[in-house]
C-alpha cells in the first residue's frame, strides 16, 4: 500500500470476527465479536475499517448492517458490552479490493506498475464471501469483474472460467474435507482447461482450500493418471500479484510459504 | 490513610486474635449461602466467613491476594449482577450474598513441554475450544486481577505467544474466568501453556543457571538436613526468631503460628 501512497494502520486491539456470520436472528451473542471490533474503530475516531480477508469482510459488514437495521438490537448489545463505549453505528467496512477500485482506482495502479505481468494468464477466483449476499457483495454476484479489472491493470491476462464465483467448500474442510476436495477439483480443472497458469484469490480460506486440496488431489491422481495431468497451478493472493507488479522486493512477496512455488513460472517470464 | 489502616488493623485483630465483640463499632449483615450473619464491618469476605463459624481447610492460602485459592462469587444488595473476587481481598458490604468457589473442576490436558514446538500451534491442539470465543469479554469482567483475559485468548487464537505471556503474566489461576465463560474455555490453563512455551524461546538467565549449579553441588543440603531434623517446637521458635529479626511480621502474626501450628491453610 505504501507503493500506492496509502498507509493502513492495524487496530491496536482487535478480536476474531467469528469467521462465519451468524444467521440466528435471536442470538445476539454471535454479533458481539464483530461489533466490538467496530467499537475499537470508533474509539480511534475513525469511520472506516479495511479488511484483507473476505470472510472478515462479510461477517463485519453484515453484522454492521444487522445492528444498524434495528435500534433495539444495538441497544441490547450495547447494554451487554457495558465495558465498552456504546457503538453508535456508522463504521463502514471496506474490503481492500473496494478501496483499490473506488478510491485508489485501477488507472492510478496501472500508472504505478513497474513490472507489468505481461502475458501471464491468471484465473481470478472470487469464491462466495465477497459477492454474496447481494447487499454486502462488492460486485455482481453472478458475473463479477473487479479482479479481472485489477489483473488487467497489472498487465496480466485474466482468464475467464465458469467456476470463478462458486464455493470452494469453505469450512467443510474441517469436518467433511471430501466436500472441499471435490469442489477444489472442479474449480482447479476448470481454470486449467481455460488456460490459466495461476489462480488469484481474494479469501484466505479459499486460498487454503485451493492449495491444500490440490495437493491431495495431485497425490491421488499421480497413482492412476498420466503425468500430463500433474502440473500444479500456483495459488496467489491478489495482493501478491499487485505487489509484484508494483515492484515490491521479492523477499516481501511471501512466495516461500506457498505450497506451489510460482517462481519457476515467474522467472520464466522474467518477472522475478 | 493512617486512620483507615488503624481501622483495618482493629478489624483484623477481632478475627486473628479472637473476637472481642464489645470492641466492634460497626456491623453489617451478610448472607453466606443464603443464611444471614451479623459480622463486623471492614473485614474481608474470608474473615467474615470465619467469624460466622466456617473453617477453611481448602480454598484459602496466602490470604494476601497472590495464591488465587479463595475465588468467590457474590451479589450486592439491589444489584442483579453476579460479581467475582478473591475472598481475602474484598471487604464485606451490608446485604452481600456470598459463596466460595474453592476449586474449578476444569479439564487440564497433559503435555510434555519439551515435545511441543515453541510456537502457537500447541495452544489450539490442546485447547481447541479457544476457537469458540465469541469475544463477549465475560472472562475479563470476572478477573480479580483486572487482566485483559479476552484479549489474551484472542492472542492465543492468533498464535501470538508473546502477547499471551505478557497479558496473562499476573494470572493467579483462580479459575473464575473459566467458571464464567459461555464457550467453556479454560483461559488460565491456556495462558500457562503459552507462558511455558514462550519461556522456552527465551535465553535461560545466568542467575538461574548459577543457582541450579549451587543446588546440584550440594550447597544447601546441610541446611535442609538441619531443618528436617528439628522438632515442631524448634521450627516454630526458629520462625518467630527469623520474623522478629526481619521485622516483617509483627509479634501478633508470629504468635498466631504458635496457636494454629501451620496457620489455617
Amino acid at each position: 500500500m505504501a507503493a500506492l501512497g496509502y498507509e493502513l494502520a492495524e487496530l491496536p486491539r482487535w478480536n476474531c470476527c467469528g469467521t462465519v456470520y451468524s444467521l440466528a436472528t435471536d442470538d445476539l451473542m454471535r454479533h458481539l465479536g464483530p461489533v466490538r471490533n467496530l467499537v475499537r474503530v470508533q474509539d480511534l475516531g475513525e469511520t472506516r475499517l479495511v479488511t484483507l480477508c473476505a470472510m472478515c469482510y462479510n461477517t463485519l459488514a453484515r453484522s454492521s448492517r444487522f445492528v444498524g437495521a434495528d435500534p433495539e438490537r444495538l441497544e441490547r448489545i450495547n447494554a451487554f458490552m457495558d465495558d465498552e463505549a456504546d457503538y453508535r453505528g456508522g463504521v463502514e467496512v471496506v474490503h481492500l479490493l473496494e478501496l483499490l477500485r473506488d478510491e485508489v482506482t485501477f488507472e492510478a495502479i496501472e500508472a504505478k506498475v513497474e513490472r507489468p505481468l505481461d502475458g501471464l494468464k491468471v484465473a481470478p477466483y472470487y469464491g462466495c464471501m465477497l459477492l454474496r449476499p447481494r447487499e454486502v457483495g462488492i460486485d455482481d454476484p453472478d458475473s463479477p469483474g473487479v479482479l479481472e479489472a485489477l489483473l488487467s491493470a497489472l498487465g496480466a491476462e485474466p482468464v475467464d472460467f465458469p467456476q470463478k464465483a462458486e464455493c470452494c467448500g469453505a469450512y467443510q474442510t474441517v469436518s467433511s474435507p471430501e466436500i472441499a476436495r471435490a469442489r477444489v477439483g472442479e474449480i482447479v480443472s476448470a481454470a486449467r482447461w481455460a488456460g490459466a497458469e495461476l489462480i488469484a484469490t481474494s479469501c484466505p480460506l479459499c486460498t487454503y482450500n485451493l492449495e491444500h486440496h490440490q495437493v491431495e488431489r495431485e497425490e491421488r491422481e499421480t497413482r492412476h493418471a498420466s503425468p500430463v495431468t500433474r502440473h500444479e497451478i500456483p495459488i496467489l493472493y491478489f495482493t501478491q500479484l499487485l505487489a509484484l507488479a508494483l515492484g515490491v522486493s521479492e523477499d516481501k512477496l511471501g512466495f516461500a510459504g506457498l505450497k506451489f512455488d510460482p517462481r519457476p513460472l515467474l522467472s520464466d517470464r522474467e518477472l522475478v | 490513610m493512617p486512620e483507615i489502616m488503624d481501622r483495618i488493623k482493629e478489624a483484623n485483630r477481632a478475627v486473628t486474635t479472637g473476637i472481642d465483640d464489645s470492641a466492634v463499632k460497626h456491623w453489617v449483615t451478610v448472607y453466606i449461602m443464603g443464611k444471614g450473619y451479623r459480622v463486623p464491618a471492614d473485614i474481608t469476605i474470608m474473615q467474615a466467613m470465619e467469624y460466622a463459624g466456617y473453617r477453611f481447610v481448602r480454598g484459602a492460602g496466602c490470604r494476601a491476594g497472590f495464591c488465587g485459592a479463595c475465588a468467590t462469587v457474590y451479589r450486592t444488595a439491589g444489584d442483579w449482577r453476579l460479581k467475582t473476587a478473591l475472598a481475602c481481598q474484598t471487604r464485606v458490604e451490608d446485604g452481600m450474598f456470598l459463596v466460595q468457589i474453592p476449586f474449578t473442576p476444569a479439564e487440564k490436558p497433559a503435555y510434555d513441554i519439551e515435545e511441543e514446538p515453541a510456537d502457537g500451534t500447541p495452544l489450539l491442539k490442546y485447547f481447541p475450544e479457544v476457537a469458540r470465543c465469541v469475544a463477549c469479554n465475560t472472562c475479563t469482567k470476572a478477573c480479580p486481577q483486572d487482566l485483559e483475559v479476552m484479549d489474551y485468548i484472542q492472542a492465543a487464537l492468533r498464535g501470538d505467544l508473546a502477547a499471551v505471556a505478557e497479558l496473562s503474566f499476573d494470572c493467579i489461576q483462580c479459575g473464575l474466568c473459566a467458571m464464567r465463560c459461555p464457550a467453556e474455555i479454560t483461559h488460565y490453563h491456556v495462558a500457562q501453556l503459552a507462558r511455558r512455551l514462550y519461556g522456552r524461546t527465551l535465553p535461560v538467565p545466568k542467575h538461574v543457571l548459577d543457582r541450579v549449579e549451587e543446588i546440584e553441588s550440594g550447597k544447601y543440603e546441610d541446611e535442609f538436613e538441619k531443618l528436617l531434623s528439628m522438632s515442631r517446637e524448634e521450627l516454630e521458635e526458629l520462625y518467630r526468631k527469623e520474623q522478629r529479626e526481619k521485622g516483617g511480621l509483627n509479634s501478633r502474626d508470629a504468635s498466631r503460628v504458635t496457636r494454629n501450628g501451620q496457620g489455617e491453610r
